[in-house]
C-alpha cells in the first residue's frame, strides 16, 4: 500500500507546472479562449514535446505505456491552470479508445500523429435523447457493400469542432437502449455528409453538435468488433471520468487556495474576514470535501485499468458521485466566501467555478452516479 | 501508487483472522454483533486472550512489551477485530495514558503501570473534562495542593467513560492557580480506591450509565504518581491528543454497521416489497456507503503518511469529523429503516438472559439506543466545531 508518485510522475508534474506557469498565466489564457479556435495549437505542441500527450499510450506507438495514475498527474496539473486544450476528448477518450480497440493498422495510422500533436480525435457518442445513458444510441450505420453509411445526430461532442477524426458510435443492430448492436467508426471530420455546429461551452472549452447525413465510410473504419461498441464506450467513459476527477483535484485545490488567501487579505470591520469562525468552518468543510474527492480519485485511478468490469463500474460511480458533490460544494463555497468579487469575470475564482460546474455534469452528474451505485448494490434475492 | 495490501500485509491479516476465529469467545462476539450489553468481564476476557498472544497493546513498541506493529498492521488488526465483533479495546490505558507514561513517566512508573495495562489488571479512566471545562480544557479547576509527600486533590471530573469499572484514573489537575491556565496544570495518576474518590453515574438519553461524574474530596495522591514535571501537564496532554490519530474515525465499526443497515433494509418491508428495493431509501444507503469508501481511503492515506514517518497532525481532525458524521448517519439510517418499529424502547432486552417478550424483531432492539447514544460522536474527543477550528488554523493558515 503506497500513495506515492514515482520519480517520473513527479518530474512530469514539475515540467508541466513550469510550462504552464510560463505560458498559461491567467492573462494568456484569456487571450486563448477569446481567439477564434478557442485553444492554442502552440501549447498543444509544447505538451506533445513534453510527452504529456503520449505518456499513457503504448510504447510501440511513441508512448510510454503509462497508466491512469500518469493521466491523473497530467490532469491535476492541467486543472490547476484551467487548461482548455482538448486533452480529455483527444487523448483520454480518443487515443485511449484507439489504443484499446484499434487494429494494428488503425493504431499505426493514428496514434503517433495524435501523440505528436498534429492530429486530433473526439468521441461523438451522446445524442439528443441519451442524457447520460450510454446505450441510448439512435444513430444508424447501414452496411453498404464493404463499407457503411451513417445517419444521425451527435450532441455536445467535446473537442468536436477541432477534431480531425471523429469516433462515431452508431447502431449496426438493435434499438436505442440496447447495449448490443452499437459499433464504433472512425470518421474523417471533413467527409461529405458531416456537418458541425461548433460552440463555446460555459467553461470556455469548445464542443460541437455533429450531424451525419449519409456519410460513407469504408469497412476499415470500423473500430473494434461490430456490435460490441458499448463495452468500449463504457470503458472509455470510465477513463474519462478518472481523468476529469483528477482535473477536479487541481481545480478544487485552486478554489480552496484562492479562497483561503482571499479571506486572509480582505478586511471588514477592521479585521481579515478569515478571522470569522463562520467563514473558517465553511472553508474547513470545503477542504474536507477535497480530501474525500482526492481519496476517491486515487482509488479510481488505481482501478480503472483493471480488467474487472464490475469493480470499475462500482468505483467509477462512487468516485464521480463524491467528486461531483464535492465540486459543487467547493465551487459554490469559494464564490460565496469571495463575496461580490467572486461573481466577476475578472476574478480567476469565477473561471475555476465554471470549469468545476462542467466537470460535475460531465459523463453523468452526482445523482446519476449515485443511482448507478445504488442499483449495483448487492441486496440478496 | 498502489492501494493494494502487500503480500506480507495479507499474510498478517490471515494470521490475525485465524487467531480471532480460534480465540474470540462466541458469547462475546454474539453480544457485540447483536448490540447487547457488554459487562466489564467481557472486555477483560478478550483483553486477556489478546495478552496471552502479545496483542493486547497493538500500538505499543516492543521495548514496552507491545507487538511493535506499524500503522498498517494496527489498522488491519482493528479492521479484523471490528468485523468479527470483538469488543473494542478500551483506549484509556492502552492509547491514552500509556504513551504519556512511556514518553514522560519515570522508570519506576513505567515498570509499575505498563505491564498492568498490558495484562488488563488495571482498568484506566480519563480525568480531563470538568463541568466548566469542555472545549476550553485549559480552564480546568480541580486542585492538587502539595503537602509533604502527597498532593491533596479536590474537585470534579465529568463525562468519565466507564469510571465505574476503573482501577485508576489519570487526571489533569491545577497545581499553580496563580499562573497562566496552561502553565499551572499537572498530570497525576490516581488510584480509584483512594479515600475521597466518589463515582456517580450520569444517565444519558438512551437510559445508559456509560459516563460518570468523579468527585475528589481531600484525596491524597503520593507525589510519586506525578508524571513528568509539575506544571508541565498541558504539554503531556497535547502530546496525548497528537496520539489519537486514526482511532476516532471508527471505520471498522462503520463497515459492520453498514452491513447491519443493509440487513435491516432487507428484512423490513415498504409498499409490499423489501425496503432495500425502494430506490429512495437505497440511495440514502448508497450515499453513506460512498462516503465511507472515501473515508476508508483517506484513513489509508494517513496510515501511509505514518509508515513514511511523516507525522500526520491536523489530518486526524478530518478523520474525526467525517468518521463521526458517518457513524451518526449510519445509526440514524438504521433507525429509519425500522420506521415505526423503531419506537419500542426495551433496554432490558439488551441484557443477556432476557427472556421476556420482544416488541419487534430481535435486531431492532439496540437500534434506537444506538442512535441516541451516538449523538455523542460529534461532541467527544474534541467537538467537531473544535476540529474545524484546528483544520482552519493548521491546514488553511487562518
Amino acid at each position: 500500500m503506497n500513495f506515492d508518485f514515482s520519480e517520473e510522475q513527479n518530474q512530469l508534474r514539475e515540467a508541466l507546472g513550469r510550462l504552464l506557469d510560463r505560458g498559461y498565466e491567467f492573462g494568456r489564457r484569456k487571450q486563448i479562449i477569446a481567439s477564434d479556435a478557442g485553444w492554442s495549437r502552440e501549447l498543444w505542441r509544447q505538451l506533445a514535446e513534453l510527452g504529456a500527450l503520449s505518456f499513457a499510450l503504448p510504447e510501440a506507438h511513441g508512448g510510454a505505456g503509462g497508466t491512469a495514475i500518469d493521466t491523473l498527474v497530467v490532469m491535476e496539473a492541467l486543472g490547476r491552470r484551467l487548461v482548455v486544450e482538448p486533452y480529455v476528448p483527444a487523448i483520454v477518450l480518443g487515443a485511449g479508445l484507439v489504443a484499446r480497440a484499434g487494429s494494428d493498422a488503425q493504431r499505426a495510422h493514428l496514434l503517433t500523429r495524435v501523440a505528436s500533436g498534429y492530429h486530433l480525435l473526439a468521441l461523438a457518442h451522446d445524442e439528443p435523447d441519451s442524457r447520460y445513458e450510454l446505450a441510448r444510441v439512435a444513430t444508424r450505420a447501414r452496411a453498404d457493400g464493404a463499407g457503411f453509411v451513417l445517419d444521425g445526430t451527435k450532441t455536445v461532442v467535446l473537442g468536436g469542432s477541432a477534431a480531425d477524426t471523429l469516433i462515431v458510435s452508431a447502431r449496426t443492430a438493435g434499438e436505442p437502449g440496447d447495449p448490443d448492436g452499437i459499433s464504433l467508426f472512425l470518421v474523417d471530420a471533413g467527409a461529405p455528409g458531416v456537418s458541425r455546429l461548433g460552440y463555446q461551452t460555459q467553461d470556455n472549452h469548445r464542443a460541437a453538435d455533429v450531424t451525419l447525413g449519409g456519410v460513407r465510410v469504408g469497412g476499415d473504419a470500423l473500430l473494434g468488433p461490430a456490435g460490441g461498441g458499448a463495452a468500449l464506450v463504457e470503458h472509455a467513459i470510465e477513463h474519462g471520468i478518472a481523468a476529469v476527477c483528477g482535473e477536479a483535484l487541481g481545480v478544487m485545490a485552486m478554489l480552496v487556495e484562492l479562497t483561503a488567501s482571499y479571506v486572509k487579505t480582505r478586511k471588514q470591520f477592521g479585521v481579515p474576514i478569515g478571522s470569522f469562525q463562520a467563514l473558517q468552518h465553511r472553508l474547513a468543510d470545503m477542504l474536507m470535501r477535497v480530501e474525500s474527492a482526492r481519496s476517491m480519485t486515487y482509488l479510481l485511478a488505481t482501478t480503472v485499468d483493471s480488467a474487472d468490469a464490475a469493480a470499475r463500474r462500482r468505483t467509477t460511480a462512487a468516485a464521480k458521485a463524491i467528486v461531483s458533490q464535492a465540486g459543487r460544494f467547493v465551487g459554490q463555497g469559494a464564490i460565496q466566501l469571495h463575496g461580490g468579487i467572486g461573481v466577476t469575470d475578472e476574478a480567476p475564482v469565477s473561471h475555476y467555478f465554471k470549469r468545476m460546474t462542467v466537470i460535475t455534469m460531465m459523463f453523468g452528474d452526482a445523482d446519476h452516479h449515485l443511482a448507478r451505485f445504488s442499483d449495483l448494490m448487492e441486496r440478496g434475492a | 501508487m498502489d492501494l493494494r495490501y502487500t503480500a506480507e500485509e495479507q499474510q498478517f491479516r490471515t494470521e490475525v483472522r485465524g487467531f480471532i476465529d480460534a480465540q474470540l469467545p462466541p458469547d462475546i462476539s454474539d453480544k457485540v454483533l447483536r448490540g447487547k450489553h457488554l459487562q466489564r468481564e467481557d472486555w477483560l476476557r478478550w483483553h486477556r486472550l489478546l495478552h496471552q498472544r502479545g496483542w493486547s497493546t497493538p500500538n505499543w513498541p516492543t521495548e514496552f512489551g507491545g507487538p511493535g506493529w506499524n500503522a498498517a498492521q494496527q489498522h488491519i488488526f482493528e479492521d479484523e477485530c471490528a468485523d468479527a465483533g470483538a469488543p473494542p479495546l478500551m483506549p484509556f490505558g492502552i492509547r491514552m495514558v500509556a504513551p504519556v507514561i512511556m514518553a514522560f513517566g519515570s522508570r519506576v512508573q513505567q515498570d509499575r503501570f505498563l505491564p498492568r495495562i498490558r495484562s488488563g489488571d488495571h482498568w484506566w479512566a480519563q480525568g480531563y473534562s470538568e463541568p466548566g471545562s469542555g472545549s476550553d480544557l485549559a480552564s480546568l479547576r480541580m486542585r492538587a495542593e502539595r503537602r509533604g509527600d502527597a498532593y491533596v486533590c479536590n474537585g470534579q471530573k465529568t463525562w468519565t467513560t466507564l469510571a465505574q469499572y476503573a482501577d485508576w484514573i489519570f487526571c489533569l489537575v491545577r497545581t499553580a492557580p496563580d499562573r497562566k491556565p496552561q502553565q499551572g496544570i499537572s498530570f497525576l495518576l490516581i488510584d480509584m480506591k483512594t479515600p475521597g474518590v466518589t463515582v456517580r453515574p450520569i444517565y444519558t438519553l438512551d437510559g445508559e450509565a456509560e459516563v460518570n461524574e468523579v468527585w475528589f474530596e481531600d484525596v491524597e495522591v503520593p507525589v510519586d504518581n506525578l508524571v513528568g514535571e509539575e506544571n508541565q501537564g498541558w504539554t503531556y496532554a497535547k502530546y496525548l491528543l497528537g496520539h489519537e490519530r486514526t482511532g476516532n474515525a471508527g471505520v471498522g465499526n462503520c463497515k459492520r454497521w453498514l452491513k447491519m443497515l443493509k440487513h435491516i433494509a432487507t428484512e423490513q418491508k415498504a409498499s409490499g416489497r423489501r425496503l432495500i428495493d425502494e430506490p429512495r431509501f437505497r440511495d440514502r444507503i448508497a450515499q453513506v456507503e460512498i462516503e465511507l469508501m472515501a473515508l476508508d481511503v483517506t484513513m489509508m492515506r494517513v496510515i501511509a503518511m505514518e509508515l513514511a514517518k511523516r507525522a500526520p497532525g491536523p489530518e486526524a481532525s478530518i478523520l474525526k469529523v467525517q468518521g463521526s458524521e458517518i457513524q451518526q448517519t449510519l445509526t440514524e439510517l438504521m433507525m429509519h429503516a425500522l420506521g415505526p418499529r423503531a419506537l419500542p424502547f426495551q433496554p432490558a432486552a439488551l441484557e443477556v438472559g432476557y427472556a421476556g417478550p420482544l416488541a419487534g424483531p430481535d435486531y431492532a432492539v439496540p437500534v434506537t439506543g444506538r442512535y441516541l447514544n451516538h449523538r455523542k460522536a460529534s461532541i467527544y474527543a474534541g467537538s467537531n466545531e473544535i476540529q474545524r477550528n484546528i483544520i482552519a488554523k493548521h491546514l488553511l493558515g487562518l
